[in-house]
């Protein structure tokens, strides 16, 4: 293993983090704030408690999943983005390193960051509603594996993107749809029985359904379920990274 | 002695279809200095790229210290440095921390004092703290050499370290470049600037269109290949070369003072005999002679226009 390597290229995204603090921590907590006036206090006032849950306090995970998601992507796919538009990346593959290596470098950094984002929604979310979490380490569980899961997922966009379009094209046209399709704001109960069906094929409802589950015991799907499927999920990504570097695609000519 | 670097057959075809190295086979001893020379486009940054890591190769093999690079990356990547072509640099990260990551990037430990020592002999020790993005262009290319410099390698590849770089810095990597090799690196530069070859390799490789077209000892190339002028200056300046003479294809200077003939080394008669006997008969009357070696550059332009 090359430790110091890892280290270096965890510290300098870790760095570049720390250089553009204001604009990585502060934009998810103000849009958290939004959300909570508009969907908690505003409309949700309204909406009459899903589950024994009130509103406002319902969806608290499935905030804190849109942060992790977007910020995981957005963050792991700069990182690696960014070498391979100024041509830094000629540095990363001539250096003795495995694709294992790289990944806990990049990967590790992008996750770090959205731990810490996640961590300081929960904190700004508590202020605004009385929050009780029955399943503390599943929680923290959760939280650890989406942020992998989805910076490593980031990291192959990344990879993938050859311009900047392409960079937010998935964040903006994947993803986002799916988390707002996938119950961050509601139960799928709430829905007629056709679209409760189509839900169950987007991935991101087992994980806010998990997630929702440590902290209230309340699920769309079983926690096992949920676990399998990130899990899975994570395997998957793993797999394109490895094969990424394994044949240099968008890597190497 | 077992070479450092050993390439076998190697080829490389990029995905346009384009085949940019074909079956090239070149050992390269350790501590030498090799200068590959070559037009645009003639594959030397292939050539450099795939032994780094950076291209993967189509066919053929190369091994490095015996060891080879696509089985054995981390034993052949962390002897090499690479200065590439493009001053491609990061924009935000200061000087110092970039050599650092360099360093850590091939597995070693920090070490502030050899870094130290690196940037002062690159003259960067007092923009450490500086931004890439504030460097003009020749500290730009000073820190590519620091930062594949900072892992000490023992293998340096240094693709035209000295393109857009002035005549003063060009000198200090010259010196720069001769102190490696004393402490035992291994450099391979690739140029445009022939000087450059002449002045500091061992030996020099020509590239062109993909084809290795000769590796040679950098003064047996000169000998071997170079034809010599003589030049033969007169008492009395000429109108015109004597009919006797037109054989010899002269050329005669403006000043009608001295008389050029061009001949080969290589061939076992150079004509010189025969055309002092005719100048004796001709009743030139002479004042000096003397002979000049042509140089790497009028080597390299002929290999290159026969080629083509
Ligand atoms: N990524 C690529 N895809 C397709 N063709 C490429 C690629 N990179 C280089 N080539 C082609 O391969 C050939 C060799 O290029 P290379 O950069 O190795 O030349 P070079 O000898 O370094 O030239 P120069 O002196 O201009 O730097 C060129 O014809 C170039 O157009
Ligand atoms: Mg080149």
């Amino acid at each position: 293993m090359n430790w110091q390597a890892i280290r270096v290229i965890y510290t300098a995204e870790m760095l570049r983090t720390w250089n553009t603090l204001l604009q990585s921590i502060a934009s998810p907590v103000i849009s958290t704030c939004l959300y909570f006036v508009v969907f908690g206090s505003a409309i949700g006032s309204r909406i009459q408690s899903v589950e024994d849950v009130s509103y406002g306090v319902f969806i608290v995970p499935g905030l804190i999943m849109l942060s992790l998601l977007t910020q995981s992507i957005s963050n792991a796919s700069f990182g690696i983005y960014f070498p391979k538009f100024t041509g830094t990346i000629y540095e990363i593959l001539s250096a003795p390193l495995s694709f294992f290596e790289v990944v806990l470098g990049y990967v590790g950094a992008a996750a770090t960051k959205s731990l810490i984002i996640g961590t300081i929604i929960l904190i700004t979310a508590s202020f605004f509603v009385d929050l009780q979490i029955k399943h503390p380490f599943w929680m923290i569980a959760f939280l650890l594996l989406t942020c992998i899961t989805f910076s490593l997922f980031g990291f192959i966009i990344g990879i993938w993107a050859d311009n900047f379009e392409k960079l937010q094209l998935i964040p903006l046209l994947v993803i986002t749809p799916l988390v707002f399709l996938g119950g961050s704001f509601y139960s799928i109960d709430m829905l007629p029985p056709l679209w409760q069906k189509i839900s169950l094929f987007n991935p991101v409802l087992y994980l806010i359904s998990g997630f929702r589950w440590s902290f209230f015991e309340v699920h769309d799907v079983s926690v096992g379920v949920s676990l399998l499927s990130i899990l899975c999920f994570l395997g998957i990504c793993l797999a394109i990274v490895w094969w990424m570097f394994k044949t240099g695609y968008k890597l190497r000519q | 002695m077992q070479p450092i670097v050993s390439i076998n057959n190697l080829s490389k075809v990029y995905s346009s279809g384009h085949q940019a190295l074909t079956d090239i086979t070149l050992d390269i001893q350790p501590g030498e200095i090799l200068a590959l020379l070559g037009p645009n486009g003639a594959g030397k940054t292939t050539l450099i790229s795939t032994i780094c890591g950076i291209v993967s190769a189509t066919s053929g093999s190369v091994q490095v210290d015996g060891h080879d690079i696509v089985s054995d990356y981390r034993h052949t990547r962390s002897m090499i440095g690479l200065v590439p072509q493009e001053l491609t640099l990061g924009a935000f990260e200061k000087v110092f921390n970039t050599l650092a990551f360099s360093r850590g990037l091939h597995g070693k430990q920090p070490n502030r004092q050899y870094l130290e020592q690196l940037l002062k002999d690159l003259s960067l020790w007092d923009k450490r703290d500086s931004t890439l993005m504030s460097l003009s262009g020749g500290m730009k290319r000073r820190v590519l050499i620091g930062k594949a410099l900072s892992h000490e390698p023992r293998v340096l590849f240094l693709d035209e370290p000295t393109a857009g770089v002035d005549v003063e810095l060009r000198k200090d990597m010259w010196k720069l470049i001769n102190r490696l090799r004393e402490s035992g690196v291994t450099i391979i530069l690739t140029t445009h600037y022939i000087e450059e070859a002449e002045e500091i390799a061992d030996r020099v490789g020509i590239i062109n269109n993909g084809k290795l077209l000769l590796v040679e000892d950098k003064t047996d190339l000169m000998q071997k290949l170079g034809s010599k002028k003589l030049s033969i200056e007169l008492r009395e300046p000429l109108n015109t070369i004597p009919d006797s003479l037109n054989k010899y294809d002269l050329l005669l200077s403006d000043n009608g003072l001295t008389l050029n003939y061009q001949y080969d080394t290589r061939s076992t008669r150079t004509g010189i005999t025969a055309l002092m006997k005719d100048i004796n008969n001709a009743g030139l009357i002479l004042r000096d002679i003397h002979t000049s070696q042509s140089t790497l550059e009028d080597i390299f332009v002929n290999l290159v226009a026969d080629q083509s």
